[in-house]
């Protein structure tokens, strides 16, 4: 058994008693990516002089009976497109190869004062643009359960860390999908929370209306004490919402009798895996059980939001990539002549394809002629999107369907199609388009790969999305099974 | 619509991109892949739908000026290519 299965409360009774210190988790979780980081390839950088640091400073800690924050002790794995003072971030791209950052996104700062340990930088598709991992300009992740398939992506590295047993939990980002897909391919739980209540300060932008924070974990529970350490106000983003932060431990009830599921047919529909859509009909069996009811809904501009999310995304990554020129940071080719030769030898040496298409599909979306055409039509359509989403949460508490339409895919099999990669993304962009909250957790296996379950919520009421996700899997084995590596 | 590899060259020089010709032949053909499947859109009828920018209700985000602690230069430069004096150093912008 991993220290890692052990419960955080009974982790906190441990170091309490004494039976176990920082430095034990630190020692553990080294010592597994030790093991097994060969066969996964999760981590881009690990910091094993600072985590140990940070153990020994909060093992003193411990020895003075002083309270501790909520995350005390936790080996914790970053994605590495959120800023961490002083530890090389790179977002898995070469133009950013030598990046220090010089300050801690808030989501760090966060953490440091919930006391967990930063162990190391976690590998995802550069810039966050990806669904499978394999646009890392460093290296290939791979799937825990498989390692022939992908961890999905684009917080691959984060999902398939805590899958392995490396880390206690990890932070990713979601901008059409990047945590909750890899968390259903890699049989963990992600949650990405509501638009604006994790601040975006320090991590680095890719579509700035829809990128989100969230935690990946093992269970609901951590999902909840994870997202109550990073969540709130904060002056550093200007899209940060002032909302109460509730205590989302207390709301994890197992109580869902009488919860109102709509399930829209149109995620249920065409190109949904078979051994998918019955894992989500077994969950509904056993919502059923627990008291809840669900009915087949329609939000019928489903089929539109993959086509307006790659509009609105690659322009907003347009915009926010042109601050990479090789003037202030970042890698400078050393063929650049004049000043045009460094902006435009520096992005193209510095870029990977996946990169360089989005930003060149987002320049047409903007030029001049095609402004109206793409980029307003794709934020009308948004606007039919939402709407959607707003007329089904007048009668139904959550929506529940799919994380993706299959488990994960082999390595390599879609990499050359980019088109038919972005269709993969249908059941998690509308989430982002609309802003609400969405949880990924698993809902069963095909062929020894996990599936996931995801379950939508109204805009910040993730107090809701946790406590149906936590009710169900307290009556499922799921998260309990653990791959072999 | 359908682009044109002098389209793709025009973009990419928008974008400050340098691609060699089997790149530009490789994006033309994905991306009229792609904006062929985004004309999907036009079966929808926006006449009368207001865009969305993002989805918060929030206009105007104001704060009072209040002077507070900026980076100090050195660590600003520290990720700079090329620095002198604490300041970036390119290559002659007027020959």
């Amino acid at each position: 058994m991993s220290l890692f299965d052990l419960k955080l409360q009974d982790i906190h009774n441990r170091l309490t008693n004494k039976e176990l210190s920082v430095s034990d988790l630190v020692d553990a979780s080294l010592a597994r990516i030790q093991a097994v980081d060969d066969k996964v390839g999760a981590f881009l950088r690990v910091d094993e002089e600072g985590a140990r640091a940070a153990a020994r400073r909060l093992d003193d800690k411990l020895a003075s009976g002083e309270e501790r924050g909520l995350l005390f002790g936790l080996p914790a794995g970053i994605k590495d497109n959120i800023v961490t003072e002083g530890l090389i971030t790179t977002c898995a791209s070469k133009l950013l190869a030598n990046y220090v950052p010089i300050y801690d996104a808030t989501v760090m700062k966060k953490l440091k004062a919930a006391e967990s340990v930063t162990i190391g930088k976690l590998n995802m598709d550069e810039f966050a643009m990806g669904g499978s991992n394999e646009n890392s300009a460093f290296q290939l992740t791979r799937n825990p359960w498989n390692t022939e398939h992908v961890p999905g992506g684009s917080s691959g590295g984060s999902a398939a860390a805590v899958a392995a047993g490396e880390v206690y939990f990890a932070l990713g980002s979601d901008t059409g999908g990047s945590i909750r897909q890899p968390a259903a391919y890699c049989g963990v739980v992600g949650l990405k929370p509501t638009y604006g209540l994790v601040s975006r300060y320090g991590l680095v932008a890719f579509a700035s209306s829809l990128d989100q924070i969230g935690p990946l974990t093992k269970n609901v529970e951590d999902a909840a004490y994870v997202l109550q350490s990073i969540a709130g106000y904060d002056r550093f983003d200007s899209t940060s919402a002032n909302v109460d932060i509730p205590d989302y431990v207390s709301a994890l009830t197992g109580d869902v009798k009488g919860l109102k599921i709509g399930v829209p047919k149109e995620y249920m529909g065409e190109g949904i895996d078979p051994a998918v859509k019955e894992a989500v009909l077994n969950a509904l069996k056993t919502f059923e059980s627990l008291g809840a009811t669900w009915e087949e809904i329609s939000m019928p501009h489903t089929e539109y939001a993959i086509a307006a999310y790659y509009i609105i995304a690659s322009s907003e990554a347009s915009s926010n990539l042109a601050r990479f020129d090789g003037i202030r940071y970042g890698v400078r080719s050393p063929n650049a002549g004049n000043l045009l030769e460094v902006f435009e030898k520096s992005r193209s040496e510095g870029f990977g394809p996946e990169v360089k298409r989005r930003i060149m599909l987002g320049t047409y979306a903007l030029s001049s002629g095609y402004y109206d055409a793409y980029y307003l039509k794709a934020q009308k359509v948004r606007t039919l999107v939402k709407q959607d989403f707003d007329r089904a949460f007048e009668q139904y508490d959550v929506i529940i369907g799919p994380t993706a339409p299959t488990p994960a895919f082999r390595i390599g099999s879609k990499i050359h199609d980019p088109l038919t990669m972005y269709l993969n993304d249908i059941c998690t962009i509308p989430v982002n388009l609309a802003g609400v909250p969405a949880i990924s957790v698993p809902c069963g296996q095909a062929d020894g790969l996990p599936i996931g379950l995801q379950i939508i919520g109204k805009a910040f009421d993730e107090s809701t999305v946790l406590r149906v996700a936590h009710a169900f899997e307290q009556s499922t084995e799921y998260h309990k099974l653990r791959p072999s590596l | 619509m359908s682009i044109s590899i002098q389209d793709v060259e025009h973009v990419a020089k928008l974008a400050r991109l340098e691609l060699r010709q089997e790149e530009k032949e490789t994006f033309t053909g994905q991306l009229n892949a792609i904006l062929k499947y985004m004309d999907k859109l036009n079966e929808l009828d926006t006449s009368n739908v207001q865009p969305t920018s993002h989805v918060l209700p929030l206009v105007n985000v104001m704060r009072e000026d209040e002077p507070h602690e900026s980076l100090p230069i050195e660590k600003v430069m520290l990720n700079a290519p090329d620095e002198e004096d604490g300041q970036f150093r390119v290559p002659a912008v007027i020959e």
